[in-house]
């Protein structure tokens, strides 16, 4: 039962990834040249109500769907790893034109290269974790 | 109907994805779609290998479920929910993306000059693939999120770590499309 909740949910965010051309390198690159409201809105809108959502779980200790108490966990707190960790990942979003969602999405919609990005950001994160004592954090 | 069958608007799909997160956090698990690779990675064994990748992944199985799920999203909006794919960037941006040689720029819904099957027989697109999807999954990790995981619900969370890496996102977005691109098409 739970697995197709979880399964409904990324159908659902597969949709809104490739409807609302979040998931189309063309968007991506627009966004960076700072040529449509597009982008900033999607994520804008997102945010205001994610800020406004957060805020209410916390402040009015909502309970999940099974009646548990929900926790939201803090980051934990460091610089460099979160400036260098997201310059790179800026350089890979704006090159591939698709952040980690929307890569399935496009294999989804029949983008077979996309695979091969998939792939590679696999290789990505698997580089990363041998190399993670020797990176400054 | 008509309405679904149009590109979603930013007021859609800005609120949609805030559905999604909700969803998400009411059935006690995060809004995040890179940790699933290091999931992959655990799943393939590298755990033998590697501290980083030896933890119990059956435990993040549900991530993947919501991985399938985007794939068969994708299939399903692409194949039944648009009936054209054209992606309506500003004109500024098509008169830009054609000096840099993307004659498909306001015609489809990804460049055909990098993503079609026939340019991977071309070595530079298949080296531009590798490398954007390289960077994507290790900078994902070392930074600890992606878009969703940071931007969108790092950010709600009210997170100094994750503004920090959304302006590190934004500095190497700039950086890829002002700098490097001139360089690289």
């Amino acid at each position: 039962m739970r697995t197709l909740v979880y399964l409904a949910i990324g159908i659902l965010f597969g949709i809104t990834m490739f409807k609302s051309e979040a998931a189309s390198w063309f968007r991506i690159y627009e966004m960076f040249q700072f040529q449509s409201f597009h982008m900033y809105g999607i994520i804008g809108a997102a945010l205001i109500l994610g800020v406004l959502m957060t805020y209410s779980i916390k402040r009015f200790k909502i309970k999940s769907f099974y009646k548990n108490e929900i926790h939201i966990e803090a980051k934990e707190k460091s610089f460099y790893r979160y400036l260098i960790g997201g310059v790179l990942f800026g350089l890979g979003w704006a090159l591939a034109g698709a952040c980690p969602g929307p890569m399935y999405t496009l294999v989804g919609a029949g983008y077979g290269s996309m695979v091969i990005v998939v792939l590679a950001a696999i290789l990505g994160t698997y580089v990363y974790g041998v190399l993670k004592d020797k990176l400054p954090h | 109907m008509d309405f679904i069958l149009q590109p979603w608007p930013w007021y859609v799909s800005g609120p949609m994805i805030a559905l999604i997160m909700f969803l998400l956090i009411m059935v006690e698990k995060r809004f995040g779609m890179s940790s699933n690779l290091r999931t992959m990675c655990s799943m393939l064994g590298a755990g033998k290998k590697n501290e980083f990748f030896n933890f119990d992944w059956k435990s993040q199985r549900w991530n993947l479920v919501v991985v399938l799920g985007a794939v068969i999203g994708g299939f399903i909006a692409s194949h039944f929910l648009t009936p054209n794919e054209a992606v309506l960037i500003s004109e500024k941006t098509i008169s830009n993306l054609q000096v840099l040689g993307f004659e498909s720029a306001g015609k489809t819904y990804l460049p055909t000059e990098l993503f079609s099957t026939s340019a991977l027989s071309d070595l530079k697109s298949l080296v531009i693939l590798i490398i954007g999807g390289f960077l994507v999954g290790f900078g994902a990790r070392y930074a600890g999120g992606c878009t969703s995981g940071h931007a969108i619900s790092g950010l709600s969370n009210l997170q100094r770590p994750s503004l920090i890496a959304v302006i590190g996102f934004f500095i190497g977005g700039l950086v890829m499309v002002h700098f490097l691109f001139p360089l690289i098409f």
